[in-house]
């Protein structure tokens, strides 16, 4: 009697409002306790509006129609992110269903991340329920995405069912047919216990809660468990179910969803993947578990206030807690002090963990232009990884990071991660995609017709080229109607420079860039342009300077300050004065010294901050 | 509008020093500062406490015709508080807002008292800021008659298109005019206030101004650089865009010329906008500011400072006039420097002096930024060798940041 699905769809489809539907009509949430996307539970998700972690709930339904009438299911429902950062948060929770209830907004129809899940599911061999959602919005064309999306999962467009997540118009109808279209778990109840763990998360009050799904035999409280991966047991303090607040049981049974609590402090303890067993007569088989994911882009943290370091590595350790998917390890940079390379899926998630740092830890940050891993062969025929432009081979001396000094001997070959991307878009925007796929060194894979007036383009492109402003130009270039998705594909040689930006003959690491030959002329110039405007006027002359090597390709000059004096000082200035020295005395803590060259705080901050323009989300 | 009163300790009622500040007066220079907080207009540059008689309505407190005897009440409370030692005035200085609007028998009233109740030093300086427009021969007779020696004129500029620009009324065939009838009344020290970088202001236009002033034969100048004061119609100009702001290099540029023309013409610099004819010439008022001499500063958001207390009046005219007349003192707000803020104010203040800083004033660090400085070509390499920091022209330019760097 239980049904396990997810709900997945591209970005703002209507995914987290639908999950307010069905937790009011199978009435684990009163309509008093009820409000906007429930089960986006941390802040930033709520003041986004967006779903970052994926929640899963069990429902009680007692099914209304069809065979099983009458009849009280369990179903158990798990609520998916739609950004293309969080696919891997997808991936993970498709692995504990058999079923996917595909959304698609009835306004806007099929999207980038609608075909990328389809596909996920689809690998995952779950049954598909195709829904249309917003029907009650007056744009919403019902008849032709019905036909859009039968067309390419390949089924009626009958059996698309329309729902309206607002109104809550068809959702009944939706929960009777997960019933009877989605198969209960198979699995024996008999065998040794196995339990896939699909999330693991910190709670300050509980220690790391644990998500699993039940695949063989059940799990007990008191019981004693093993992690499969290490063979580490532990005692089993609480299990229960989600519905929708935690809930203890007694056990949970073959085919079930629910979490576990053991009284580990680390979850890293209790991995995403690993498979729980029982500790006596456990199963010998580990269930396949989930590919980590891999950051994508790197940059450096810093606190803008050194004293701050300390609380910044807690931080991340406390923020790694619930967020397998970031990575750090301390770095050093001449020009900011002491901080941390970190790892991340995406710019998005990028954004958000500085944004979680800054306000649940108060910590003040500066962070460096986000940069892709590239690989670096030698022609001695060693290797190895660049997270950080300065320890790109051939830069032009000056400070270097503390671990692996940039090699002296010479470069065979450079490769850089490239994606696969689908850009779905209105067909009269064709050109200006493929204008922009040609000026990001993007090649065309392939291109289809989803109907007569959508069209959906796929290109390998470099990562670099996508990951930084490429989906604002998107969405400028079609109006706001083009989307994207991308997934890595591997690597391709590239012809990449390190471009080094040097202060007064000094290079200030931070401002270091891996780019293609192509742009390294722009960037330097662009930066260094751009700094002339940020330093202030120093009692000497200071030269900017962007350099390729020891070649420099960019120049500019600050020239230097010659007036910094108040003219007037009679008896009532004076307590002015002192307070305004004191300031600007407060000021100059706040200045880095690069060299002779004190730069403010600030001006790191607005030359780093339009180092790529974060893709927004949507 | 003017700027704001920086905040501090709350001042006693009684308007009470601490004994701290009070011993070794007498040892120390002693001056006597009346603010006069009135002008016909204001001039769209300018941030001081000053009021026209429309901003001021008819408030009875505020009036100007009353303004003296709320004066002389703070002058009495001013003995009162510093005793029967509180030595003879070495200067008086009145300042503005506009003195000269004060009738000849205000001056006298006012130095009445100052002379009753704590006395001149025999050879006092006894200033008073003059405009050109609200002056004439006859009254600057009778200025003299009641006992002032000095005369500062606020000329600003000899060309037209910058005084209209300063909002500044008067012909500049005038500060001529004035010199001869300051020098025919028998004033010995005359000074003249020039400000330089006005927007639109040429460097033909500064040097004009210069040459001016200096035909006049001042045995003093002032020159500062414009300081555009938030708040004030001049600030709101720049910022609409309708005028420039002034330009660093611009006024760099002028300042050397000013150090120039004025040294060439025999006036020496002796504070970084200051400029005398010979060291009798100089300010002696002013020298009490910047080597941390006491003076008591009486009238609306006067300043004070007394043996390292620092304490500042209320602003507004109304309310000053309102504590005195119940015996209260006007004072807003004080503080009281510990020795590391008077170490800190003594380079900023003596740093821009002639004379310079004495080395011993600062730490070791600080004499190695000294030797930096030197090196850098912002102070006096002879004065170095000598123990002391003095400013190059070119430091003088610099004087803020040379001092940032002298104190950790
Ligand atoms: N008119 C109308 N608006 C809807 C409906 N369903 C959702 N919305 C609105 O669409 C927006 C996005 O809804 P969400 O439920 O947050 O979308 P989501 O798919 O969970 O978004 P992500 O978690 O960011 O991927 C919100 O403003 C909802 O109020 C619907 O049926 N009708
Ligand atoms: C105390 S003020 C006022 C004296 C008198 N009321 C006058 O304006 O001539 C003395 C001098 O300060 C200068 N001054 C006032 N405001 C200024 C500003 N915003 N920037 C530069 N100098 C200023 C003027 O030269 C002025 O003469
Ligand atoms: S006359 Fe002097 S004090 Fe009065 S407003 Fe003009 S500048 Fe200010
Ligand atoms: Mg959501």
């Amino acid at each position: 009697m239980i049904r396990n699905f997810c709900i997945i769809a591209h970005i703002d489809h209507g995914k987290s409002t639908l999950a307010d539907r069905m937790l009011q009509l199978t009435g684990v949430v009163e309509g008093r306790q009820m409000r906007e996307q429930y089960l986006d539970r941390m802040d930033i998700e709520r003041e986004r509006g967006i779903t970052i972690k994926s929640q899963a709930v069990r429902l009680p339904w007692t099914a209304t129609a069809g065979e099983g009438a009458g009849q009280t299911y369990v179903l158990n429902m798990i609520d998916t992110p739609g950004h293309v950062d969080f696919t891997y948060e997808v991936s993970r929770s498709l692995a504990a269903c058999e079923g996917a209830v595909l959304v698609v907004d009835a306004a806007q129809g099929i999207e980038a991340q609608t075909l990328a899940n389809l596909y996920l599911a689809i690998d995952a061999d779950l049954h598909l329920i195709p829904v249309l959602n917003k029907i009650d919005l007056p744009g919403a064309q019902p008849e032709k995405y019905a036909a859009e999306l039968a067309h390419i999962i390949g089924c009626d467009a009958g059996d698309v069912i329309r729902v309206s997540a607002k109104t809550g118009e068809g959702v009944e109808h939706l929960l009777n047919e997960i019933v009877a279209q989605v198969s209960p778990p198979v699995g024996d109840a008999d065998a040794p216990s196995r339990a896939m763990i699909f999330d693991s998360i910190y709670d300050t009050y509980r220690g790391v809660v644990t998500y699993v799904r039940v695949i063989d035999g059940k799990l007990s409280h008191r019981e004693r468990i093993k992690m499969m991966s290490t063979g580490a047991v532990h005692e089993m303090l609480e299990v229960g179910v989600i519905a929708p607040e935690p809930t203890k049981a007694q056990e949970i049974g073959v085919g079930e969803v629910g979490y576990l609590i053991t009284g580990v402090k680390d979850v890293r303890q209790s991995r995403v993947g690993d498979t729980v067993t029982s500790s006596v007569n456990g199963a010998t088989h580990a269930l396949p578990g989930y590919r980590h994911p891999n950051p994508m882009v790197y940059a450096g943290l810093y606190p803008i206030d050194g004293d701050d370091y300390p609380a910044l590595r807690d931080a991340l350790d406390r923020l790694q807690l619930n967020d397998a998917a970031l990575m750090f390890e301390p770095e050093t940079s001449g020009a900011l002090g002491f901080g941390f390379r970190c790892g991340f899926l995406g710019l998005l998630h990028m954004e958000i963990v500085r944004e979680r740092l800054e306000r649940e830890f108060d910590l003040d940050l500066i962070s460096t232009s986000p940069n892709a891993v590239y690989r670096v062969e030698m022609e001695d025929g060693t290797e190895f990884e660049v997270t950080n432009p300065s320890e790109f081979p051939g830069g032009s001396g000056g400070s270097s990071p503390q671990k692996g000094t940039s090699p002296t001997g010479k470069v065979a070959a450079v490769y850089e991660p490239v994606v696969h991307a689908t850009i779905i878009s209105p067909s009269d925007y064709i050109g200006s995609i493929m204008e922009l796929c040609q000026g990001r060194r993007g090649s065309l894979l392939g291109m289809d017709y989803l109907s007569a007036e959508r069209v959906e383009l796929r290109y390998t492109v470099p990562l670099a080229e996508i990951v930084f402003d490429f989906f604002d130009q998107l969405k400028s270039r079609t109006k706001g109607y083009g989307s994207l998705d991308y997934e890595p594909t591997g690597e391709e040689p590239a012809d990449l420079v390190k471009v080094d930006i040097m202060l007064h003959g000094e290079t200030v690491d931070a401002f270091s860039a891996i780019v293609h030959r192509d742009s390294a002329y722009s960037y330097g110039v662009s930066l260094a342009r751009k700094l002339k405007e940020l330093i202030p006027r120093q009692q000497f002359e200071v030269p900017i300077q962007a350099a390729i090597g020891s070649r420099i390709i960019a120049r500019e000059t600050v020239r230097a300050m010659r007036k910094d004096v108040l003219a007037k000082c009679y008896g009532g200035d004076i307590t002015r004065k002192r307070k305004l020295l004191e300031r600007q005395k407060e000021g100059k803590k706040r200045m880095k010294t690069v060299g002779r060259v004190e730069v403010p705080q600030e001006a790191f901050i607005a030359a780093l901050s339009t180092g790529g323009t974060p893709e927004k989300g949507k | 509008m003017p700027s704001a009163l920086p905040e501090g300790d709350p001042a006693p009622r009684d308007g009470v020093l601490p004994e701290s500040a009070l011993s070794g007066l007498g040892s120390r220079r002693f001056g006597l500062y009346m603010h006069v907080p009135f002008c016909v207009v204001r001039c769209g540059y300018c941030d001081f406490n000053t009021y026209t008689a429309s901003e001021l309505g008819d408030d009875p407190g505020a009036s100007r015709t009353s303004y003296h005897r709320a004066v002389i009440h703070e002058l009495n409370l001013a003995r009162k508080v510093l005793g029967a030692d509180a030595p003879p005035a070495d200067t008086v200085f009145f300042g503005g807002g506009t003195p000269t609007l004060l009738t000849p028998e205000q001056f006298d009233a006012v130095l009445t008292v100052v002379r009753d109740e704590f006395g001149l030093a025999p050879d006092a300086e006894i200033t008073t800021e003059a405009n050109p427009d609200s002056i004439g021969a006859d009254s600057l007779r009778r200025l003299r008659d009641s006992g002032i020696t000095r005369i500062s004129f606020g000329m600003q500029s000899a060309v037209p298109h910058v005084l209209a620009t300063l909002d500044r009324t008067h012909d500049p065939e005038r500060v001529p005019r004035v010199m001869d009838w300051a020098r025919e009344a028998g004033f010995d020290h005359v000074s003249l206030d020039l400000i330089y970088g006005t927007p639109g202001e040429s460097m033909a236009d500064w040097r004009t101004s210069l040459d001016a002033a200096l035909d006049t034969r001042p045995d003093h100048i002032s020159a500062y650089s414009l300081i555009v004061e938030p708040g004030t119609a001049l600030a709101q100009r720049v910022r609409r865009g309708e005028l420039a702001a002034p330009d660093d290099d611009d006024l760099a540029d002028k300042y050397q010329l000013a150090d120039e023309v004025l040294g060439a013409r025999g006036l020496a610099w002796y504070e970084v906008s200051n400029w005398a004819r010979a060291p009798a010439a100089r300010c002696r008022h002013n020298e009490i500011y910047w080597t941390g001499g006491d003076w008591w500063g009486a009238g609306p958001g006067a300043h004070s400072h007394v043996g390292g207390v620092r304490w500042w009046n209320v602003k507004h005219p109304a309310a000053y006039a309102a504590r005195l007349a119940e015996d209260r003192s006007p004072a807003y707000a004080r503080e009281i420097l510990d020795d590391e803020v008077r170490r800190m104010e003594r380079v900023l203040l003596e740093l821009r002096l002639s004379d310079g800083l004495s080395l011993s004033v600062l730490d070791p660090a600080g004499v190695r930024a000294a030797a930096r400085q030197t090196e850098a070509g912002n102070l006096e390499p002879a004065a170095l060798d000598r123990g002391r920091a003095v400013l190059t022209c070119r430091g003088r330019l610099l004087a803020d940041a040379v001092v940032r760097d002298l104190l950790p």
